[in-house]
């Protein structure tokens, strides 16, 4: 199973808010076999996802987990929306 | 009879029970799969401990601190952290603050479906913080059971559509459209650093126009730099306590330097732990809440965290923070001189609502409107604090406190109602605020039919 991270300062509401974008961008593309969580910079690691989602203004702070996606507005579900699509297909989770 | 009917009060009454209970209640509306819901039951019931065990882990650190700040200046230091006093007033407050959690969210949808005010909360961790100051607030005035739990939630569901409600202006501003808004406890704060950036900012130069430093990125883990902070701080305190009386009464025999900074780390990791459990609470609540909310008021303007505005303005998230904890300092500074209780700048509280206010009075004043506004807003949050403390009774004299403006304004007005006029005054100041926000929208209901006319 794939899992994607989003990661926020705390860990507690922007991230949170990030993971249930995600999950239903997920819904709409119908691809069903990731799960999403969400986690603090201090707790997030690079083993705990395959893809981490941050906002910009941590995209500095965020380099050492690996595959990151840097979103530009946290609340733009339309770039969300892309960039999930285009994870999902560099990852053969779209056919 | 009466064994069963116990057997449904230690329920209710033991929180981490009636929050998972909460939990499978949302799992439940959304028609979820039987092993979803157990699993989220479970998590959430797990959470509440995990919280728990936070505080103690909290408490543990911040006792010995107070001690040392006792002995070292002679006066009672706090340190304002959410986390820490949330944590422990759970301990006591856990029911009323997981009753008055789902009434108060199930009133936030009421007002926003029947007022003009039309903002659900979806910043669950604020919800949870807020449910439980306002649990406090009116248990010391008096209040139990039912009436606790109503009057607690209306108060909750009215603080969480207004503070969205007062931003919203300059949420227009900084994201150029008016498709969300703001839920976060800092909101006065950021409303008064929107308006000092506009009366006395200049919007010609921004902050976003000069280059800044990489290198504090490290700051952004919340780990680290409560560490860095809490250190320094408790670095200081023990070198004013002297070594030899933590030596003899605190440390049992450890240095007090490596003493004060292994208690600065226990800090960072009890806040670390309340943090993981506040999230296993919230994983399935929010998620229902937030469905539940878009089906009954799908016209609501969702609202969110604050760190949803930084990414418009990341140098005035960095200057506002600077600029509040600055604040915070001259207001230690003031307080020391003046006698009483010192409020120590905490690092959370300041960085985010420092930032978040740095963002707002840029968008209304450039660079000069961020680092007044947010100076402001550290100001603010460093007196507040001092009024809510005699309102919250026994845990008025924690060794930490409820930090952002929110609580400030919501807990001041409530317990000097209290205070004035016991539950009378209480109930009358709700329902008063909740008749202008019918007054409000009934006015505009007017205006917009002359309009039309």
């Amino acid at each position: 199973m794939m899992k994607f991270a989003a990661v926020c300062g705390s860990g507690l509401g922007s991230s949170f808010m990030v993971e249930m974008n995600i999950n239903s961008v997920l819904k709409k593309l119908g691809v069903e076999d990731v799960e999403v969580s969400h986690y603090d910079m201090g707790s997030a690691g690079p083993d705990l996802a395959d893809v981490f989602f941050v906002a910009a203004d941590l995209a500095d702070s965020a380099t050492h987990l690996g595959e990151v996606i840097v979103l530009n507005s946290i609340i733009d579900m339309d770039e969300l929306t892309q960039k999930v699509t285009a994870v999902c297909q560099e990852k053969g989770l779209l056919s | 009879m009466n064994g069963l009917l116990d057997i449904l009060i230690d329920i209710a009454s033991t929180p981490a029970i009636l929050v998972a209970l909460i939990a499978v209640l949302g799992l439940i509306l959304q028609k979820k799969p039987v092993s979803d819901i157990m699993r989220g039951g479970i998590k959430t019931f797990v959470g509440f401990l995990v919280v728990t065990a936070g505080a103690g882990v909290v408490q543990g650190s911040l006792e010995p601190f107070g001690e040392m700040f006792k002995v070292a200046f002679n006066m009672q230091g706090v340190v304002p952290n959410n986390e820490a006093i949330v944590a422990m007033a759970l301990t006591k407050y856990g029911t009323s603050t997981a009753l008055i959690m789902l009434v108060g969210m199930v009133f936030n949808i009421l007002i926003a479906r029947f007022t003009r005010f039309k903002y659900i909360y979806l910043t669950g961790h604020a919800t949870l913080y807020m449910s439980c100051m306002i649990a406090v607030i009116l248990s010391v005035t008096g209040f139990t059971s039912a009436p606790l739990i109503l009057l607690g939630g209306l108060a909750l569901g009215i603080a969480n559509t207004l503070s969205p409600a007062i931003l919203q202006p300059f949420m227009k501003q900084i994201t150029g459209n008016d498709q969300v808004a703001l839920g976060h406890t800092g909101g006065v704060g950021y409303a008064i650093s929107g308006l000092v950036g506009k009366i006395f900012g200049n919007k010609a130069k921004s902050t976003e126009d000069i280059k800044f430093p990489k290198g504090l990125a490290f700051l952004r883990d919340s780990t680290v730099s409560i560490t860095i902070t809490m250190g320094i701080i408790y670095v200081i305190v023990a070198i004013f306590t002297g070594g030899d009386y933590i030596t003899a009464n605190l440390s049992s025999g450890t240095n007090h330097i490596i003493y004060a900074v292994q208690q600065a780390g226990t800090f960072a990791a009890g806040v670390f732990v309340i943090l993981a459990g506040v999230r296993l609470i919230l994983a399935e609540i929010v998620p229902a809440f937030k469905g539940i909310s878009e089906k009954l008021v799908p016209n609501a303007k969702p609202a969110l965290d604050c760190p949803i505005v930084f990414p418009y303005a990341p140098n005035a998230v960095l200057l506002g923070f600077f600029s509040s904890f600055i604040g915070g300092l001259v207001s230690m500074a003031l307080m020391i001189l003046t006698g009483g209780v010192i409020i120590i700048p905490g690092v959370v509280p300041h960085f985010f609502c420092g930032a978040t206010a740095g963002v707002f009075g840029n968008a209304t004043g450039g660079l000069r409107g961020a680092v007044l506004g947010s100076f402001i807003q550290g100001i603010l949050i460093s007196y507040l604090p001092v009024f809510l403390m005699p309102v919250l009774g026994g845990l008025g004299f924690a060794d930490s406190t409820f930090s952002d403006a929110d609580y400030g304004v919501t807990g001041i007005f409530l317990g000097g109602l209290s205070n004035a006029g016991g539950k009378i005054a209480v109930i009358v100041g709700i329902l008063v605020v909740l008749g202008i926000m019918f007054a409000l929208t009934m006015m505009k209901k007017e205006k917009s039919t002359e309009n039309n006319a």
